[in-house]
């Protein structure tokens, strides 16, 4: 928030309220009034989308919680019962584990935005590790969640994953068997991950707001990558952007039936439905889509501590992005050379993802290599020497012309705009 | 900048190139795939031929239930809508001819009773240690959800085309070609003492028998005398696979049901909305 609230309460009561707790006035400046970039695409709904699925996702989760007792003998029986006897437990329970889904298909679309169009770059770079952090407590939450069925892909996932922390030296097998609660994963292990998964949402629902708060100090972004100069850059959040996010969301949301009500099981795996056994180790032990990237980037390296390091490590290079790309130029559409490296960087992550599915065998192996390579020579090398020896293309003037171009000129005060649009620097 | 974009080129090309021949080099090992059938309740606007779910249900409780469990079922299901449809009256005899374990009593005795429609489908076996120990080492698989825990590799670009088409039915086409794939094994091919060779169980070699033979289990006869479907092995094997797909997923109806009539909501919202978007945002110059 930068500047005091414009808001003026109109009724006696709004007064006396917002002199007290001035809350109205803070959603009023950061949703109603608030100026963004007129030329945002649609890739810019995908935070409010964002927000949107982290409410569904706890209302969702708040309901089963009722429903499910997180015991190794009972969970799987207690699933299969809000499937079958609570009321719309299908749906409850349907909705919850594609909302996970599309909470990453959302996740991943929102950060191809911020790497294409250089939204991590100077001033918004603590925004962006904002992000990263809510990313990893989306993953941290999302593995959690997956156990709590107590199917095969559950325990045994749980089992492949926690055992990665035995690769710490010295420390590693304590860790892990505090981890566990045990010497294996078993019930203690169900149990405090249903404690975590319950809480962490909230932990990132804290840190959206930090994130939502450091994006309001700048601003957004934009796909021409330059910073609003004048009023006529910008257009007022409401009406423009609020009727924009909620046509945007509602598509989102047509996708989201689709999956959940259509083919609720096609983005799971079907050894899921088989309960937990200790004693059978299924073929193929994959995690969910959304963690196969890293899962393949785990695999590639031979070494158990550094294929480790590695795929923490495919996370953690994203807080540096900010200091990796040194171009002086924010937005890869006017960065032709980029374009190639970054389109080549989406493919690689999809094919990253479609390896990390395949067992870890003959050319699969290979292949994972070679795309581990590219990730993180994207980081590590091509954006560092892209900056430096890229001949950028002409970037337009101001935001307002990108849009209109040179014959246009913006009106003063765009009709049906809630207010005058405020002043900010 | 030339060197650059031939080496990336080329980059691309090898990895795309050793996925493809490590893609061909895995396919010879592969487990046969199961043929498409027609289901009933494959699709948008599916629904479960209650017929075909009341056949189901005879081969099952004639046939499979005397080595399979299927602790989910409660008889009770077996009346409510979207089911076989049997009627209450019939799910309580039915249930009756159960014997269930209840108790202690108030003499702290444990004792035998009928089974009433609020029961689970008694397990043919009073845990899984004797299961296995009936079956030569291996539990007969509980039924509640087999349905949806058996599937086949789709593989690309087949996954991608089922999301459009909501293809579900990977676990019913496969566990009927299960029941009617057995055979004898080819030249050279050694089966182990005691299991059998099905051209569509991974590895080959299932510990099950053929479970099924034609004219095992006698359908309703219809008005002609006839019976209303043939009495074979493959008949009996996708009468079987529909019921437990239901036993799997007994709201399918109303899922589809309900998904059609929020998907059409959502997109009336959606036409709104976006009329709403394009009025509010036409005075704005230069944005569509």
């Amino acid at each position: 928030m930068s500047g005091p609230s414009t808001y003026v309460p109109k009724s006696a009561f709004g007064k006396w309220f917002e002199s007290r707790l001035p809350i109205v006035g803070l959603i009023h400046s950061s949703f109603v009034v608030f100026p963004n970039p007129r030329n945002l695409n649609y890739l810019w709904t995908f935070g409010g989308i964002l927000a949107f699925m982290l409410v569904a996702q706890i209302v969702t989760g708040v309901v089963l919680a009722m429903h499910y007792t997180p015991h190794a003998s009972m969970a799987f029986a207690s699933v299969e019962s809000i499937m079958r006897d609570v009321n719309y437990g299908w749906m409850i329970r349907y909705l919850h584990a594609n909302g996970a889904s599309m909470f990453f298909i959302a996740v991943y679309i929102h950060m191809f935005r911020g790497f294409y169009y250089g939204s991590y770059k100077a001033p918004r770079e603590i925004l962006w590790i904002l992000g990263v952090i809510i990313f990893l407590l989306m993953m941290a939450t999302a593995f959690m969640g997956y156990v709590l069925p107590w199917g095969q892909m559950s325990f045994w996932g749980a089992t492949v994953i926690t055992n990665l922390f035995s690769a710490i030296p010295v420390v590693g097998e304590t860790i892990v068997t505090y981890l566990w609660g045990g010497y294996s994963v078993d019930n203690p292990t169900l149990n405090r991950f249903f404690s975590l998964h319950y809480l962490l949402p909230f932990m990132i629902a804290g840190v959206v707001v930090l994130h939502i708060w450091a994006l309001h100090v700048p601003g957004s972004n934009n796909p021409a990558g330059i910073e609003k100069k004048t009023e006529k850059d910008t257009l007022p959040f409401h009406p423009y952007f609020t009727v924009k996010d909620a046509f945007a969301l509602v598509c989102f949301l047509m996708v989201y039936v689709w999956f959940a009500f259509y083919i609720p099981n096609f983005l799971g795996h079907a050894d899921n439905y088989i309960e937990a056994n200790a004693a059978v180790t299924p073929a193929h032990i994959v995690p969910e889509w959304y963690f196969l990237p890293f899962y393949a980037i785990l695999r590639a390296v031979p070494d158990k501590l550094l294929g480790v390091l590695a795929m923490f490590g495919s996370i953690a290079i994203l807080v540096f992005l900010p200091w990796l790309d040194t171009s002086r130029v924010r937005s890869g559409r006017y960065r032709p050379v980029f374009q190639v490296f970054f389109w080549l960087f989406a493919i690689n992550a999809v094919l990253l993802g479609w390896l990390g599915a395949k067992p870890p065998e003959g050319g699969y192996v290979l292949a994972s290599r070679i795309c581990t390579a590219y990730y993180f020579a994207y980081f590590i090398i091509v954006l560092p020497l892209l900056g430096l020896f890229e001949t950028p293309k002409a970037l337009p003037a101001s935001i307002a012309d990108s849009v209109l171009g040179k014959s246009g000129s913006a009106n003063a005060m765009p009709q049906g705009a809630a207010h005058e649009p405020s002043n900010k620097a | 900048m030339k060197l650059i974009s031939s080496l990336t080129t080329r980059l691309a090309i090898a990895t795309l190139a050793s996925v493809i021949v490590a893609g061909s080099a895995l396919a010879s090992g592969a487990t046969a795939v199961p043929p498409r059938n027609d289901w009933s309740f494959a699709g948008p606007f599916g629904k479960y031929d209650e017929t075909q779910l009341q056949r189901g249900f005879k081969v099952f409780h004639e046939v499979c239930s005397n080595c399979h469990s299927v602790n989910k079922l409660a008889f009770r299901n077996l009346s409510q809508e979207g089911g076989p449809g049997f009627t209450e009256a019939q799910v309580r005899a039915l249930a009756a001819t159960f014997k269930v374990k209840d108790g202690p009593n108030d003499n702290g005795d444990y004792f035998d009773r009928p089974a009433r429609p609020a029961d689970f489908w008694p397990s043919p076996f009073p845990n899984k240690q004797a299961a296995a120990a009936a079956n030569g080492g291996a539990a007969p698989p509980d039924f509640s959800v087999i349905a949806k825990a058996r599937t086949y590799e789709r593989g690309f670009p087949n996954f991608v085309f089922d999301i459009f088409t909501q293809f579900q039915e990977q676990g019913v086409d496969y566990m009927t070609a299960l029941l009617h794939g057995y055979e004898d094994a080819p030249a050279g091919f050694t089966v182990p003492d005691g299991k059998y060779y099905n051209h569509y169980f991974p590895g080959n070699v299932i510990a099950m028998p053929p479970p099924l033979l034609d004219g095992q289990v006698s359908y309703e006869k219809g008005a002609d005398g006839k019976p209303q479907a043939p009495e074979t092995v493959v008949q009996y094997a996708k009468d079987v696979s529909a019921f437990l797909m239901w036993v799997a997923e007994p709201h399918l109806e109303q899922r589809k049901e309900l998904a059609f009539r929020v998907l059409v909501f959502l997109l009336v919202f959606a036409g709104l909305l976006y009329f709403t978007k394009k009025k509010i945002w036409s005075n704005v110059q230069g944005h569509a």
